[in-house]
């Protein structure tokens, strides 16, 4: 896709499906089921088991894809991916007890970062509820928080609205997770009322377009600013904003920088482009963020990975923080001028209320000298194991603008983020605020069925590929086309890293001693393997797994001594991002 | 060319506090946390003090006293609840209390509003008669009389209860039961209640 060519799924397609079928529901678990057609669900991500049985039954006769997983924690990072990618909630099912404790790290996921989804889960029969009955918990109570909101469906009448209504929080406002607990008595239970269309709960508005008087106030300050900077969030893809977030950049020639989970909104070859800032991220984009007298953030929490320590944040900078959700506003970084509302609307309006481009030259200049001075740069000696800044590198090359990257967590991730050229929403997936191990596997299967057309690539660690990996069985059965890297340093690396620099290299519980060979793991699985371990092999294995219809697994081999730059120590200061571990040392 | 090394870059001179607001390094100024009452309709339905009480507890709002109760709509119970925090994290509070789906609306009441507390002491009942000089006092009277025990009730602002429980002292406190604050604006103001 070239640069300028429409972002997909910017503008909503009214592709409200009509609801399948006209024929009556007669259970609660029929109504459960025809809400969620009712919303347009096309897939289910579960697991089967005795408290969610009547709703698996009733399942039998719709036209939803259910993919069977094989652990409900792989269910619910699969339903989180999907809701990344096609911007509407993934929907995942889990049997009472084991079942919807085993879906809580997914949602606790989809939690932290604004995810849509659905979660619905078995639940003893409403008189067994509170006698610690075979495969009880309390899942409502733990999942309160870390959703949206949890229900508890206590009528058969009224269970399909229960969804409905769930269906449309987790979409609506600012995005995240819902969960409908489901008695078994209550699916079970005869019903004639209909369930209608998705309707968020009466009590819920989301704000769409900011107070004009701020808008101007805000666009005054930043048409006056000598060093503005765009920070662009993951609200900004959530609210499908990216378009009016280049309009506006690319039009008052404004540098962006983009948080994690805003990677893709703004295309990392342009110009302007900083790519990200934080911890890991580029010393010009935390050069920038340092140093800027105006700072336009939009659509981002300011979470301690972006902002390093408070006292030494943008500490010149006035703040305009852009943000559906008003709780945002000031949380961890005062803002100057808060402008609550829906990302794209609000930006169409300082679009529109901009007075003049701000005077900037010399302050653009001063951003193409810090991409000069701090590129993101590795070296590559022969003789030594192989880099895997360059297994990213050569990926990102040779596939198309809109494949889409899912990721683990650990060292690996950061070298996904950082040397990929990102260009298209929704095309980076991964787990940020939580930072869970195991995403890569499941993500990458939710990814895929979201977006059959895109090719998916997936970068996982050999820690966090064993976290989650009897997924792989699911992507065989499924023929999902998907290229699985695992850039093997057999280690927790990310761990040993910290280790190296903050516990005086004293490597506890961070090295393999012993690590399987994936690439024959994958062959078990009905995958195709691949080992890499030489430069010269690079770009043959790639084409060859991409090229494999179906998944396939390349265990790239790389130097177990690299370590992630910059880094900018928790809790430091952005502007001293270290380069090494020398610099490292002297902070 | 490799950019400066991080003690030889350019970097600003501002600061910020631990509230993420920009401050003057020389005069700090950081907020003292204050007494606020929050006052919430809520739906009435089951689950949703502990809703509140658990979104409270891990985004650590001091709670000071949280009372919950019916209203004359049987769908809606108000509660109310006194935090002590500086000013953002009562704003914080207010505005995650906000976002719950059960809550219908929240307001900080000023500070003149009407606070009431209830409380009943249970004191030693060897001199009967003391201690109903000290409830009448604070306005209090005696509701269970035994050979060994006097019960008062009170009602009163909190500092009052304080006082009184201070007062009592000398009867040799056996227990006291305090109800938290219950709260209303002054006036005509009151709380909306469409959704
Ligand atoms: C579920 C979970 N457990 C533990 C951690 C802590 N942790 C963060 S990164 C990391 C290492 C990950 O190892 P690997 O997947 O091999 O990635 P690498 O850093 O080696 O690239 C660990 C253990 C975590 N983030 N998630
Ligand atoms: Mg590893």
């Amino acid at each position: 896709m070239s640069e300028g060519a429409p972002v997909q799924q910017e503008d909503e397609t009214e592709a409200e499906e009509e609801a399948t079928g006209d024929k009556p529901v007669e259970t609660g678990a029929e109504s459960v089921v025809r809400a969620l057609e009712n919303a347009g669900a096309e897939y289910v991500f579960g697991v089967q088991g005795g408290a969610i049985m009547p709703v698996y039954d009733a399942l039998y006769d719709s036209d939803m894809n259910h993919v069977t997983m094989a652990h409900e924690q792989g269910a619910s990072h699969a339903a989180d991916a999907y809701g990344i990618v096609s911007g509407e909630p993934g929907v995942c099912f889990a049997t009472s007890g084991p079942g919807a404790t085993n879906l809580i790290t997914g949602i606790a996921d989809a939690n932290m970062d604004s995810d849509p989804m659905i979660a619905l889960t078995g639940q003893v029969p409403t008189n067994f509820v509170g006698n610690d009955a075979f495969q009880e918990t309390d899942t409502v109570g733990i999942s309160q928080p870390v959703t949206k909101h949890s229900y508890f469906a206590d009528d058969s009448d009224t269970v399909g609205f229960d969804v409905s209504e769930a269906f449309a929080l987790a979409e609506e406002g600012r995005q995240g997770p819902t969960l409908v607990d489901l008695p078994k008595d209550v699916t079970q239970g005869e019903t004639d009322v209909q369930p209608g269309e998705p309707k968020a709960p009466d009590t819920y508005h989301p704000p769409e377009e900011a107070d004009d008087a701020n808008v101007q106030e805000a666009a005054d300050a930043l048409a006056a600013a000598d060093r503005p900077v765009i920070l662009a969030g993951g609200g900004v893809i959530k609210a499908n904003a990216s378009n009016a977030l280049r309009d506006f950049a690319i039009d008052y020639e404004v540098p962006v920088m983009t948080t994690m989970p805003g990677i893709g909104s703004f295309p990392e070859d342009h110009e302007l482009s900083l790519e990200w800032a934080g911890m890991h991220g580029t010393g010009y984009a935390n050069m920038a963020i340092t140093n800027t007298d105006c700072l336009l953030a939009i659509g981002t929490r300011f979470d301690d990975r972006l902002t390093g320590g408070v006292d030494s944040f943008a500490p010149d900078a006035e703040v305009i923080h852009v943000d559906i959700d008003p709780a945002e506003i000031s949380k961890n970084i005062h803002a100057d001028y808060p402008l609550i509302g829906d990302a794209k609307a609000v930006l169409r309006q300082l679009y529109d209320a901009m007075p003049a481009a701000p005077d900037c030259d010399e302050w653009r200049e001063q951003c193409q000298t810090w991409k000069a001075e701090y590129p993101m740069e590795y070296e590559t000696p022969d003789d030594e194991p192989l880099k895997p800044q360059y297994v990213v590198e050569k990926f990102s090359e040779v596939t198309p603008d809109d494949t889409i990257v899912t990721t683990g967590v650990g060292q690996h991730q950061m070298w996904a983020s950082q040397f990929w050229t990102y260009r298209e929403p929704r095309t980076w997936v991964s787990s940020h605020g939580l930072g869970t191990m195991g995403y890569g596997v499941p993500s990458a299967i939710g990814a895929k069925l979201a977006a059959p057309d895109q090719e998916v690539v997936c970068f996982d660690g050999d820690g966090s590929f064993l976290m989650t990996v009897q997924g792989l069985s699911v992507a065989v059965r499924e023929n999902l086309d998907i290229t699985y890297v695992v850039l093997n340093n057999e280690a927790v690396g990310m761990v040993r890293q910290w280790q190296d620099g903050f516990y005086e290299g004293r490597r506890m519980a961070s090295e393999y001693p012993w690590i399987p060979e994936f690439d024959k793991l994958a062959e078990a699985f009905g995958a195709q393997g691949f080992r890499l371990e030489d430069y010269d092999d690079v770009e043959e294995t790639i084409e060859a797994a991409r090229e494999y219809d179906g998944p396939s697994v390349i265990d790239a081999i790389i130097d177990p001594a690299e370590n992630v730059y910059p880094m900018v120590p928790s809790g430091g200061d952005n502007g001293l991002f270290a380069l090494n571990e020398d610099h490292l040392d002297q902070l | 060319m490799p950019g400066p090394a991080p003690d030889e870059r350019m970097r600003p001179a501002g600061r910020r506090n631990s509230q993420g607001i920009r401050i003057d390094p020389e005069a700090e100024a950081t907020h003292q946390p204050r007494q606020a009452v929050l006052s919430a309709l809520v739906k009435h339905e089951p689950g949703v003090l502990s809703e509140v009480s658990s979104l409270f507890s891990r985004r650590q709002f001091n709670i000071e006293s949280l009372t919950v109760g019916p209203t004359v709509d049987h769908d809606v119970a108000r509660m109310t609840i006194v935090i002590e925090e500086p000013d953002p994290g009562v704003q914080q509070a207010k505005k995650q209390l906000e976002k719950l789906v059960p809550t219908i609306s929240v307001e900080e009441l000023e500070p003149e509003a009407t606070r009431r507390e209830l409380a009943l002491i249970k004191v030693n009942g060897e001199k009967p008669d003391d201690v109903q000089a000290v409830a009448d006092m604070y306005g209090g009277q005696a509701v269970d009389v035994t050979t060994d025990t006097v019960t008062v009730e009170l009602t009163g602002s909190q500092q009052k209860i304080d006082a009184a429980v201070e007062a009592f002292q000398q009867f040799d406190v056996q227990e006291v039961c305090r109800t938290g604050t219950a709260a209303l604006e002054r006036g005509a103001d009151t709380l909306e209640t469409d959704d």
